[in-house]
């Protein structure tokens, strides 16, 4: 079926802040099932490319689709475009689902609360299906005992698992991770890859943005390295860490030489406190 | 001093009565201006420009006029352009619109101090704006914001003592009433100390308890 879309397609996105230019032409596709990850120094624009892709910051000019539907600005020529209703962006935003480095959980609500929220409220999901969604979820990510807890009790690595299982919740066709092990202690960041090792697994689409060098080697089909707003080069991880073609590419993955093995080794290691439950054998973007 | 137990307990039951016109003023100045104060609060914090600059202008006028200003100009300058309103209306509007200057600004500061990541997260859900508001952000604000909501509920119910000048029988009118009296000037106004105490100690106590609970966590 050669007429599928991919699942993204970015073509010659830009975007400024005031007036620096943070993304300056960004061309993208990304298949079904495929994962992608980015890399590249700090202030590179890795994550406002994440934010653009579902208008969370409006870019400038380009495109960029989402299973093959134009999100944020349409209509004419770059002088003709409108902004999208609210109502397609809020459509289109809760099939693309986001983890932040800080998790941005609800802290005034109990996993389980946070979990049913947005399919309830936006979905419109009747509560009782939510919360078996959000239970099944739960076990998915290994924390079926805290269901009742508050962000604020739990780990930052189980604050993590739970926002990625807040995203699953929604169904999404595409999931973005924005440096997601950054803000854990490094005995934590384990379980965290180890969940977004399984849903490579059962072929969810998604952008990783890491700095964790052992576990995009594992888990990507292709990596991007981003640098001044660009991407400098891409292919997949044996080409791109062990053959770079540009030197800028050389010069930032020399710096991780040190801590390559420490990132491999954590990446590989089984989650701490509860494990994982087995492996439904649903798939998990459609439980 | 001339302090009258005899005087003093006569007195006492007018003063009541002025006591519960003035709680009746705090009590629907402050409801009213908690409905201003949101309505103000989230004008300020809204990506139009239009409803900011609104507010904010709402928000400088009031803060910048004295409320005995606003209080005479409702009750004496707008007769002048036909709009009539009853003595306990224009207290209320006065009083309301006064407090909801401070609860917009408030409610403001409220909705600004909770993490941007909140409101990202909610989008990124495709919650829309109002329903993350109402969900997420006001109810994460709403804690933050009762201690300083009790502190204005307490300069209110002072406030009130303003709207004498207009003929309510509040509890200062009803002191000052009972002092001409019974030419007695002591006794009257140790009553009318004790009862504005009676109805802000109370808040003060849960000011108090409010902020302590909400500094801990
Ligand atoms: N809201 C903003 N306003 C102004 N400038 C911004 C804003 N957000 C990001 N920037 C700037 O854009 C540039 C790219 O930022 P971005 O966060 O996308 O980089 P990054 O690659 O994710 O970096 P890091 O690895 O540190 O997370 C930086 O120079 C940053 O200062
Ligand atoms: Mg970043």
């Amino acid at each position: 079926m050669s007429t599928t879309p991919p699942m993204l397609r970015i073509r010659n996105l830009h975007k400024h802040y005031g007036s620096n230019p943070i993304l300056r032409g960004i061309d993208l596709d990304v298949a079904r099932g495929e994962v992608v990850v980015v890399i590249g120094p700090s202030g590179s624009g890795k994550s406002t490319l994440l934010s653009c892709i579902n208008f969370l910051e409006p870019f400038d000019t380009g495109e960029v689709r989402i299973d093959g539907e134009p999100i944020g600005w349409c209509g004419g020529g770059e002088g003709s475009r409108v902004r999208q209703s609210e109502r397609d962006l809020d459509r289109l935003r809760a099939s693309v689902g986001i983890v932040f480095q800080q998790f941005n959980l609800f802290p005034h609500m109990t996993v389980l609360a946070n979990l049913i929220e947005a399919p309830t409220q936006v979905l419109r999901i009747p509560e009782t299906q939510a919360r078996a969604r959000a239970l099944a979820l739960l076990e998915k990510v290994g924390l079926s005992g805290k269901a009742g807890a508050y962000p604020g009790e739990l780990s930052g690595g189980q604050q993590q698992r739970v926002a990625i299982a807040r995203c699953l919740a929604m169904q999404p066709k595409l999931m973005l991770f924005d440096e997601v092990t950054s803000a854990l202690d490094p005995e934590l960041v384990g379980e965290v890859l180890a969940v977004m090792r399984r849903l490579r697994d059962e072929g969810l689409t998604m952008i990783v943005v890491t700095h964790e060098m052992g576990f995009a080697r594992d888990v990507a089909d292709r990596v991007v390295f981003m640098d001044g707003g660009v991407i400098v080069e891409q292919g997949p991880p044996a080409q791109l860490f062990h053959r770079p073609n540009a030197r800028r590419t050389r010069e930032f993955l020399g710096k991780f030489a040190n801590t390559d093995e420490r990132a491999t080794t954590l990446a590989s290691a089984p989650p701490t406190g509860d494990p994982p439950g087995p492996l439904p054998p649903s798939n998990l973007v459609s439980p | 001093m001339d302090f009258e137990l005899a005087v003093f307990l006569e007195v006492l039951p007018a003063l009541a009565a002025g006591a519960v016109v003035t709680a009746q003023l705090a009590l629907g100045a402050a409801l009213l201006g908690l409905v201003f104060g949101l309505l103000g609060g989230l004008a300020r914090v809204s990506g139009n420009r239009l409803l900011r600059g609104t507010s904010l202008g709402y928000v400088l006028i009031v803060r910048g006029l004295p409320l005995l200003v606003i209080l005479l100009f409702l009750y004496y300058g707008l007769p002048s352009i036909g709009v009539l309103l009853s003595a306990p209306t224009v207290a209320v509007l006065a009083l309301s619109i006064t407090n909801g200057a401070y609860v917009t600004e408030i409610v403001r500061a409220g909705i600004e101090s909770i993490d941007r990541g909140q409101m990202r997260a909610a989008r990124s859900l495709g919650m829309s704006y109002p329903l993350a508001m109402r969900r997420i952000i006001l109810p994460q604000a709403f804690r933050r914001v009762l201690p300083p909501l009790t502190n204005e509920a307490i300069t209110l119910v002072k406030n009130t003592a303003l709207v004498s000048v207009i003929a309510i029988s509040d509890l200062l009118r009803a002191g000052v009433d009972a002092m001409t009296w019974k030419a007695n000037t002591f006794s009257p106004f140790a009553g009318v100390g004790l009862l504005y105490l009676v109805l802000t100690i109370p808040l003060l106590v849960l000011n108090r308890t409010l902020e302590r609970r909400y500094r801990i966590r």
